[in-house]
Formats: structure tokens, sequence, C-alpha cells
């Protein structure tokens, strides 16, 4: 098959234009045919991409699959995925019928709902396959009008103002990678990634304004993509949308903005950032390391005291996601390695927290902790599953959790021995943070009235959780199934960057001398 | 055979679980203990047909990223070999006494089922343990290290309903955090210096560890030293160490079952187990073992010294628990690893059988746990009497002074009493001694109040007072014959002669005259040397092995063993004072003249505050760390992301906003794809228009 990543890309947005054109109506019949043309759509484009897994050539560092079209105005169609984004494209159709499968009781324009977030799959297939800068873009960018529409829609109270600062921030933040990349193609000529990964961007020191600019154009597109990457990611002290945006939006919405919509920051590091700037990066890596730290303190005492289950999951990812851009940009293989592992894992982990979230949500129809206690009297399934992805959430060996932190820090830690033991704390902060989560609701006597007729998980729900249970207990056992597909890709990114920092360093000697 | 060991828990533990719906209770549990009881008897195989040389099993492909290269595999040698038949004898027999101690707990309800839960918990708990001594590299051990983390936070937590049980469980779970923190920058920093986790790796690369920098945090160390104390400061979080002890005593909230499992005999005894371990670093780590002397020393001490007032018969023995292990700290950090096996090993067996036993009373006072009031007991449960009272004359260390015979705390006490005076530490020496009178104190102390004088407390509860079930005392016994024997039987290979001990542990060594004797024979009279080595016989050997080799690495210039047995008679005996000083103390107090210790606790009323409010460390932690942290986080919370990161941001885009909402309540209204579209198109005319301009 020539074009399986274009198909798998589009076979959702092919079910949202049949719902769009074909499905009538708004009564029961039309949103259970609704609810089942998604769930088959997304399925199927599972099985689909389990293909391009298991053709895939670990051994290759190379991009695969790679599909080249002309279409619109000159511009180059180009899809191709490689080791580090194969896992991603895989997340994303593993994640998306489970996703659906969360979002079963929706009862509010559902066939508007189900086309939202079939095409917010393709478009965030596309983000992980896209070999052209414009291309990339036009994903990247519109990936965000579905997910604002979610949140805008089917949100809590508060919804408009969290979907405008959702929207906000990430839009802003993707105005200067825009300038960023016009400059890239005047300067390469090409908006092929391939190429551009091929080119070598001027890192020669000048001085705008009596400022000296280190590492030169390459700091400055380093510092355009990290003003849109970190938005997303999202980094301290850019963060603050993330809470809102969770609090507000619907479990599904929710589910994909932690395990889906988080991981193009940090793909678009790996990308771009990391390969394309290595002169920027190394410039500005001490920066960074130290925002990642500092979020996961940060965020993490934050966590310590929220009063609302999604808040403080929220939180707690804002902190798992510091742990990701510090394996980043400690950039070798232990710290890369680790960073992708956790993101991957962390889609796992943290969409079953908010599908946690959402199970008592819908019985109770509050996110506040003190409106919970004593579950696990009346809900032990429901308890053992909570505890389990508590645990995996903490980083508990065994689990995909650990392995991530585990890596990004022993990665940083060759770096910079005070960014890893400030993070380290971290490890401490979510033991506190999420037992004392798990105590609060699930622990204890179950006294209050309004909880006495709550029931334990439905065959539905536990269904939906098994996978995630099973990936998380996989990746945490045998981690190698990641880490052999990610090993190749990153070591050659690895390899890349030394080079180029080292040559850089040396030009710098010369020039000093 | 080793795999199986490993696995017949674990599968207990899923069977029970998870099971037990399908073949019932009884069943489920039946097959937990059933199959604990084929791994300990599988581990006393392993054990005594163990020869010395290390074995290797590899399992399956664990992380591996780039250099680094980890797979779950078993090391099998003796330190894993001792472990193995500590854990999996304890485990069994707490598996089998839990039948009877579980049996209708009046803290469930009658429909409500939790004994297959606790028996999973118990057989999960036992594979985490083996996991963390069989282990081969430093990241499956953390593995073991944070798994038995969990088993004892679910277990410490058993009775969920419990307000008390669920804080404790928490406070367990997270200083055992900070203590994994040490934990894991030792891993990343040995990572970093030798480019491997695994021990083989590690210990060949010790030497050179000893002579290298590492710049760590603000400054420049010794590697060696660096590492030591950072696996050491994990060390200290399991094994309740002075500074992060607090969760013990706690963790009495637990079954007393799990008090005897996990929080006497095994879990809390991994740190010891890790400084073992690492013997080959903490060697080339002179000032990491002083600080581990210095913070075991103090901890036995001070925990000692908590324990004399303490009136819940369960904090009591924990208490002594934590003093006891700062015992086998001091062992290690003076160098005689084997001896801080040693007590391990016999610490085990008294120490399981003292909190079962404490179980079995407090059974029999229908979960009665304050020893006030007990009291004239002894009649009423003869057996549990009488397996107190030989775990009472095992860890006061009753023994006849200056031979080999005597009870199990006798000997590994004493070993280790004697290892502190030889190896230079009067410190530790001296504070060991008086931890020691007061353990013989504190433990007779318990005795007395329970299972002498009059009956105090509630009358009814004294009148139902009864005997436990056989499955209780069964376990009572076997650990009663450790609690004698194990000492005497195995000193040799604990303690004995340097050959001896080389041998069990699989340490090559070396007549301890070889050089002379090969100055010796240069000078032509090789013979006579000989001969007077021959005639020394005691001082014939010394250890000779590189690190790596054999179970334990004791450098060729540690003496400490030699030196320990060549101690003073009054070093040896005193010990042994102490004990005699601590028990006529307690009759004192108990027996001839009951009204003293009320008197006293009035008189010295600040002292025994102190003392009962143990040093007042929760009080300190409370307000040092946790309100703090909290304090902190609401000032983050409100003041950072709200008013500094949200104001300025939205300050910004405050113009923006309002036109925005205005726009996005028409969007509601209906107009929300053609919206959506025009987004869509503004992005694809902006990439048209950057595309084309660009081009030119």
């Amino acid at each position: 098959m020539d074009n399986l990543l274009s198909i798998t890309t589009f076979i959702p947005a092919l079910a949202a234009l049949i719902l769009a054109l074909f499905l009538r109506g708004s009564d029961a019949a039309a949103q259970r045919n609704a609810k089942w043309v998604a769930m088959f759509a997304t399925t199927a484009t599972f099985l689909v991409s389990l293909f391009i897994l298991f053709e895939f050539d670990a051994s290759n560092p190379g991009f695969q699959f790679v599909e080249q079209a002309d279409w619109l105005l000159g511009l180059q169609y180009k899809m191709g995925v490689d080791g580090i984004s194969v896992l991603f494209v895989m997340l994303t159709t593993f994640m998306m019928p489970l996703v659906i499968a969360a979002s079963w009781n929706v009862t509010d324009r559902v066939k508007e709902y189900m086309i939202a977030f079939l095409l917010l799959e393709t478009l965030m297939l596309g983000v992980f396959m896209a070999l052209d800068l414009v291309l990339f873009y036009l994903f990247f960018e519109a990936g965000l009008i579905p997910m604002f529409l979610i949140i805008g829609i089917w949100g809590g109270a508060n919804r408009i103002y969290a979907s405008f600062k959702f929207f906000l921030y990430t839009f802003l933040g993707s105005v200067l990678m825009l300038v960023a990349m016009v400059a890239m193609f005047s300067d390469a000529g090409s908006t092929d990634i391939a190429v551009l990964l091929n080119h070598e961007f001027d890192a020669g020191t000048f001085s705008i304004l009596g400022i000296q600019i280190v590492g030169g154009m390459q700091t400055l597109m380093f510092l355009a993509f990290f003003a849109s990457f970190a938005v997303k990611m999202p980094m301290w002290p850019v963060h603050t949308w993330l809470p809102d945006a969770h609090v507000q939006a619907p479990t599904a919405g929710s589910v994909v903005l932690a395990a889906i919509l988080l991981k193009m920051g940090g793909y678009g590091f790996l990308r771009f950032s990391l390969p394309m700037f290595p002169v920027g990066s190394e410039v500005l890596a001490p920066l960074v390391l130290w925002m990642s730290a500092i979020a996961i303190v940060y965020t993490s005492l934050v966590a310590l005291v929220q009063q609302d289950m999604k808040k403080l999951i929220a939180y707690s990812s804002v902190a798992h996601m510091g742990f990701v851009t510090m394996g980043i940009f400690a950039a070798n293989q232990q710290g890369l390695d680790g960073a992708i592992f956790q993101m991957i894992s962390h889609g796992f982990i943290s969409g079953a927290l908010f599908m946690c979230v959402g199970v008592i949500y819908d019985r109770m129809h509050t996110r506040e902790i003190d409106a919970y206690g004593g579950l696990v009297n009346r809900m032990p399934a429901y308890a053992l599953v909570f505890l389990f992805f508590t645990m995996a959430n903490v980083g508990l060996p065994g689990t995909s959790g650990f392995v991530g932190e585990f890596l990004t820090l022993m990665g940083v830690f060759q770096v910079n021995t005070w960014v890893a033991a400030v993070a380290t704390t971290g490890v401490i902060l979510s033991a506190a943070y999420a037992l004392w989560l798990y105590r609060r609701v699930v622990l204890g006597d179950l006294i209050k009235e309004s909880l006495k007729s709550i029931t334990d998980m439905t065959r539905r729900e536990k269904l939906i959780f098994a996978p995630l249970v099973a990936m998380t207990l996989l990746l945490g056992i045998y981690p190698a199934l990641v880490l052999d597909i990610i090993g190749p890709s990153v070591s050659a990114l690895v390899n890349n960057y030394d080079t180029a920092t080292t040559a850089a360093a040396a030009a710098l000697q010369v020039v000093g001398n | 055979m080793e795999l199986t060991i490993l696995f017949a828990p674990l599968v207990g533990a899923i069977l029970c679980g998870f099971g037990w719906r399908a073949f019932g209770e009884t069943a489920a549990m039946s097959i937990a203990t059933g199959l604990l009881f084929l791994s300990a008897l599988l581990s006393w195989v392993a054990f005594l047909t163990f020869d010395g040389t290390t074995e290797q099993i590899q399992i399956l492909r664990f992380i591996e990223s780039g250099s680094l290269s980890t797979d779950w595999s078993i090391r099998m040698d003796r330190l894993t070999a001792i472990m193995l038949i500590v854990i999996t004898t304890v485990s069994s027999l707490v598996h089998l006494y839990s039948f009877g101690y579980m049996d209708k707990d009046p803290q469930w309800k009658d429909d409500e089922s939790y004994k297959p839960r606790f028996f999973a918990y118990l057989s999960f708990f036992t594979f985490a343990m083996l996991m963390l001594v069989t282990s081969d590299n430093l990241v499956q051990m953390f593995f073991g290290w944070e798994g038995v983390g969990v088993a004892s936070y679910l277990l410490i937590g058993f009775y969920y309903r419990k307000p008390s049980a669920n804080a404790a469980a928490i406070k367990a779970f997270v200083v055992n955090r900070v203590g994994d923190f040490g934990f894991a920058l030792g891993i990343f920093a040995l990572f970093l210096l030798t480019d491997s986790i695994r021990f083989d790796d590690i210990f060949a690369a010790a030497p050179g560890l000893a002579e290298t920098q590492l710049s760590f945090l603000w400054g420049e160390w010794n590697a060696a030293n660096v590492i030591a104390i950072l696996l050491f400061i994990g060390a200290m979080g399991k094994s309740a160490q002075l500074f992060l002890h607090t969760w013990l005593p706690d963790a009495m909230e637990g079954p007393t079952p799990v008090s005897a499992l996990i929080h006497a005999a095994t879990m809390v005894t991994a740190g010891v187990f890790l400084i073992c371990r690492m013997s080959p670093i903490m060697e080339f780590a002179p000032e990491a073992t002083m600080f581990i002397t210095f913070i075991g020393a103090t901890t036995a001490f001070f925990a000692a010294t908590v324990g004399l007032v303490q009136t819940d018969i369960k904090r009591v023995i924990a208490y002594s628990t934590c003093s006891q292990l700062g015992y086998m700290f001091v062992a290690a950090g003076v160098g005689m690893y084997s001896a801080a096996m040693f007590h391990l090993f016999t610490h085990a067996f008294f120490k399981a059988m003292l909190f079962l036993g404490a179980g079995s009373v407090i059974h029999a006072m229908h979960h009665e746990q304050d020893m006030t009031n007990y009291g004239g007991l002894r009649k009423k449960i003869p057996y549990t009497f009488a397996a107190m009272l030989i775990g009472t004359l095992a860890i006061t260390g009753v023994g006849i002074p200056l031979t080999y015979i005597g009870f199990s705390g006798f000997l590994s006490k004493d070993a280790i009493i004697e290892s502190a005076f030889a190896g230079g530490s009067a410190y530790g020496f001296w504070m060991l001694v008086a931890a020691a009178a007061m353990t013989s104190f504190y433990s007779w102390r318990l005795m007395f109040m329970t299972f002498f004088g009059e009956a105090r407390g509630n009358k009814h509860t004294h009148d139902h007072a009864h005997e436990s079930p056989m499955v209780m005392l069964i376990p009572l016994g076997v650990l009663a014959l450790g609690s004698i024997f194990a000492g005497m039987l195995w000193y040799n290979s604990f303690f004995g002669h340097t050959d001896q001990v080389g041998k069990f542990y699989g340490i090559p060594v070396a007549e301890a005259g070889a050089e002379d004797h090969a100055e010796g024979a240069e000078e032509g009279n090789a013979a006579l040397v000989t001969e007077d080595q021959g005639a020394e016989g005691e001082h014939h050997y010394a250890f000779a092995g590189q690190p790596g080799e054999g179970a334990l690495y004791m450098a060729p210039d540690n003496h400490v063993l030699d030196d320990a047995h060549d101690a003073p008679v009054w070093v040896k005996v005193s010990p042994f004072v102490a004990m005699l000083i601590g028990l006529l103390g307690a009759l004192w107090f108990y027996i001839w003249n009951p009204t003293l210790p009320g008197r006293l606790a009035e008189s010295q009323r600040p002292i025994y505050l102190f003392l009962k409010n143990k040093w007042y460390f929760d009080e300190l932690y409370n307000v040092v760390f946790v309100q703090p942290a909290k304090w902190i986080g609401r000032q983050l919370w409100k003041k950072g992301d709200g008013k500094i990161i949200d104001g300025t941001l939205n300050g910004v885009a405050m113009g923006i906003v309002p036109f925005l909402t205005r726009l996005a309540g028409r969007a509601q209204s209906g107009y929300i794809f053609t919206y959506a579209f025009a987004m869509v198109i503004g992005i694809a005319v902006l990439i048209t228009w950057m595309t084309l301009g660009g081009a030119n």
C-alpha cells in the first residue's frame, strides 16, 4: 500500500464528511448512528495504522512510507514517519476509539460532536506525519479549531473563557512560528522537512541593537518555534491555559487534550528545534532545563492544593511534561528516549486518569474533591483502576510511567546535576498529591448521603480501561517495545546534534583565536 | 528453581486477588499460602546447596537506551540466598498465621470479603521483595524497592475506612520517596561514571570511583563517597533511620501480620541489604561509611529511648525494630557487612516472632493494643507467653558470655558491638551498649506489663482472653526455633574466622602472611615462616578478593573481623552487662515497685513528654515541610498562576477578549461552522501568501 499514511489520516475525515452529508435528524436513532459511524471509523483507522507499525523498519532511522504529491499553488503534499513520529501516530489511533467509547453518553448535538472528534483525529495524525512545512503548519493550527469547538460547545459553565484562553495562548504562539517558517523557506529554498533537516542554518553570532545573539539565526528561529511549542506543551510559565481548558472540556476533550494534543509541542521540539537548530538549542538548553525543573516543582506544589480533580490532574500533566522538555534538552540518548517514552506513556496514563474523573463525573456531576470520599465501599473495581493509574502517574516501576521519568532524569543528570536534583524532588511531590487525591476521593468511610447509591463501573467503562491498563503494564515491564523503535532515529538525532554543536563550538574557538 | 521461588508468590497474588470469586475465599487463600510454602522450601534448598559461586539468570530485556542496558534477571549469590530464606520463611509463616488472625476481623462487616485481598497483598509484597533481593542491577532493584513500598502502602492502609490508617499509608509512601530521591540520584551518578547500572560492572569500576571526582550540585566530591551517601539516603528511608524514621511507628496501623512481615523482618531490612550489596563501593567510601555508622548508632539510641515510654504494644516493638536496624547499619558502617547480615538474619526470626506474639496477645484481648490494659496474661495465654519470652530472651541478647552459646540475638548483637569497637567507632560502640541496656529494659517492660502483675483495664476483655488457634501458634513455634538456634548454627559462617566467612560468601581469602612468606623465602628460611604461621592459627587468613568476587567485598586491609575477635574481655561482656542492667531496671520498675514509673513520669515531666512524643519529630516536620509546602502551593496557584501569569498575559489580551467573547456568543447561536470555516480559509490564505511571498 503506497498511500498507507494518507489512508490512515483521512479515514476519520471521510467518516466526518459522511456524517455531515448524510446523517439527518437528531433523534435517538440518528445519535446512535453517529456514534457507531465514529466508532467504526476510529477503529478502522487503528487497524489500518497497525500495518504501519508492523511494516515499520525499526533499524532504519530515516523516513518511511513517504508519499509525495503536488497540490495547490505549487505547494507540496508530503507525508512520512520515522522512529520519532510513528509511535505518536499509533498513540493517536489507539486512543481515539477509546475516546469515542468514553463519549457514549453524550446527548447534545451528537453528530457535530462526532464530526469534531473525527476531524480532530485527522488533523492530529497529519501533524505527526507531515513532512512539509506548510502542511505541518496547516495541520498544527487547524487542529486548534475542533478542540476549540469541543470545549466551547460541549464544555462546562465557564467554557467560553476557557476556550478563548486556550485559543489565544496557542494561536499567539504560532504567529511567531509562522514568521520563522518564512525565514526558513527563504534561507533553504524548500519547505520539505527532509531537506530542511539537512540544511545548515546560519549559526554565526551577530548583534541587533547592541545585543549580541549567540547562535545567530538559529537562536532566533529556535525562539520563534519555542514560543509555539512551549505553549502547546505547555511549559511553565505559559501553562495556565491548560487547567482551565481541562476543567471546562468534556471528558473526551480532556482525554484527547492530555493524551495527544499536548504531545504536539514535544514532537515539534524533536522534529524542528533540536535537529534543525542544534546550535540555537544548545545556547538555550540551560534555560529550558531550568524552566522544566521549575515547572515540575511549581506545578506539583500547586497540584497539592487543588480542590478540583481535573485541575489537579491537569497540573500533574504540566509537571510530567516538564520531564519531557527536560529530557529533550538534555539532548542525549537517555534523555530523548525518555522524553518520547514519557509522552507515549503519559498519553495512556493521563488519558485514563481523566476518564477516571469522567466516570464519577457522569454519576455525580461534580469534580469537587470534597464532594467525594469512600467510593471504594461501593465501587471496588473503580477503586482498583484508579489506584493503578494513580500509581502509574507517580512513576511506579513496572508501569510505563517509571521508564520515562527514570530515563529523562538519568539523561539530564549527565548534563546538569542541579536540574536533575530539583526535578527529582518532583517524584516526592507527585506521590504526595496523587495519593492524597486518591485518599480523599476513594478511601475512607462512605458517609455522604449523595454517594450512597453510586454504582460501580459499567461493562463499557471497564472495556475502555482494559486496553489502557494493558498498555501501561506492558510498556512498564517490557519497554523495549517502544525503545527499539525510537532508538535508531533518536541515536541519529543525537549524533547530528553532537556533530553540529561540536562544529559550532570549534568555529567559535577559531573566531576567538 | 530460582524462577519458581521468584514467581510463585506473584502467581499466588494474582490467583488469590482476582480468582477468589471463582474458587472461593478459603481456596484462594490456601493457594497463595501453598505457593509461598513451596517458595520457602525451594529457598532453603537453594540456601543449603549453594556453593558460593555467583550465578546469573536472564529473564527478559528491560530498559535499553544507548549505552544503558538492563535486564530483568536474577543474581544468585550468598547475599541473595540469605535474603531468600528470610523472606520466604517469614512470609509463608505469616500467611499461615493470617488464617487465624484475620478471621472475623471486627473492622469489617460480616458480608464483606477482605481476606483474599489481604493475602493477595501479602503475596504481592513477597514477590516485590524477592525481586529486590534477586536483582542483578540497580533498576530492577529499584522496581522491587518501590514495589514493596506500594505493598506496604496498601497493607498499612488495609483498613481503608480508618482515617489514621490512610494517613499512615500515605506518610509511609511519601517518606520513602524522600529516600528514593537519594537512591535515584545515586543510580544516575553511578551510570554517569561507570556507564552501567549492572552490579558486575559497577563493582569492577568501584576502585576507580575512589579516585574519581564528581561535580555534583555545588561542589566537586569524591565519587565513591557521594554515591555511597546517596544510596544510603535511600536505605535510610526504607530502613526507617533517623530523620526518615517517622513513618515506621505510624505503619503499625496495618494489621499485625503485616507489621511482622514488612515492618520487622523483611522490607525495612532492605536498606541494610542495599548497603551490603554495594559493599564494593562502601569499602572505597570512608567518609560515607562514617556517616552511616553515625546515623545507625544515633538511630539505635534514639529509637530505644522512645521505646522506653510507649504504651502501645506494637509501637514498642516498632521502635525496637528501628533501633535494631540502627545496629545493622553500624555493623555495615564499620565494614563488617557480614555481621550486619547476621543480625538481619537473626532479627528476622525473633522480631517477626515478637510481632506475631504481640498479634496473638492482641487477638486474645479483642484488639486491645494498649499495654496499660494488659497484665497477668501469662496464665491465660501460656503458649503465646512462652513464645514472647523466647523472643525477649533473643532480642535482649541472653547467652553465656565469652562462649558461643546463647539465643540468636546474643550472638549477632554481640558481633555488632564487638565490630563497632574493633572498627574504631567509640561513638558507635557506646551508643550501642547504651541502646542494648534500653532494649533490655523496654523488652522486659513489655513482658512484665503484659504477662505479669494484676489484670488491668476492661474486666470483660480479660475474662474472655483466650489462647490463639493452632494456625497462629505453629508459626510462633517455628520462629521460636529460629530465635533460639539461628545464631548458634550459623555463627561461624557469618562471624567465624576469616576463612570460614570467606567460604560462606565466596570471597577469596589468602594467607595473611603471604607477603612475609615471600620475603622469607627470599631470605632462605621459608620453612620457618610457614611453621610460625601454622602455629599462630587464628590470624591465618585475610580477604583477598577483587570487588565483585563473592557476595560481599571486604578490602584486604579490612581487619575488623579479626580485631573484633581479639577485642578485650570487657568489650565482649559489656552487652551482657547492659542487658542485665536493663533487666534489673525493668524488674525494679514493673515488678518490685510498680508505682515508680508513674511517679517518675510526674517528676520528670518534660523528659517524659519529650520521649513520649518521639522527640517531636512529627510536629517538627509538619511545621517545617508539610504546612509550608501547602502554603507555597497556594501562593503559587493564586498569586503565581492567577495574578502574575494570567494577570500579565490576559492583560495583554484584554483588548481582544471582550470582542472575541461577543464573537463566541454569536458562534454559539449557530454560526459555529461558518466561523470554523473562516478560520481554515484564513490560515490557508495566510500560508499561501507566505509561500508565494517567500518564493519571491
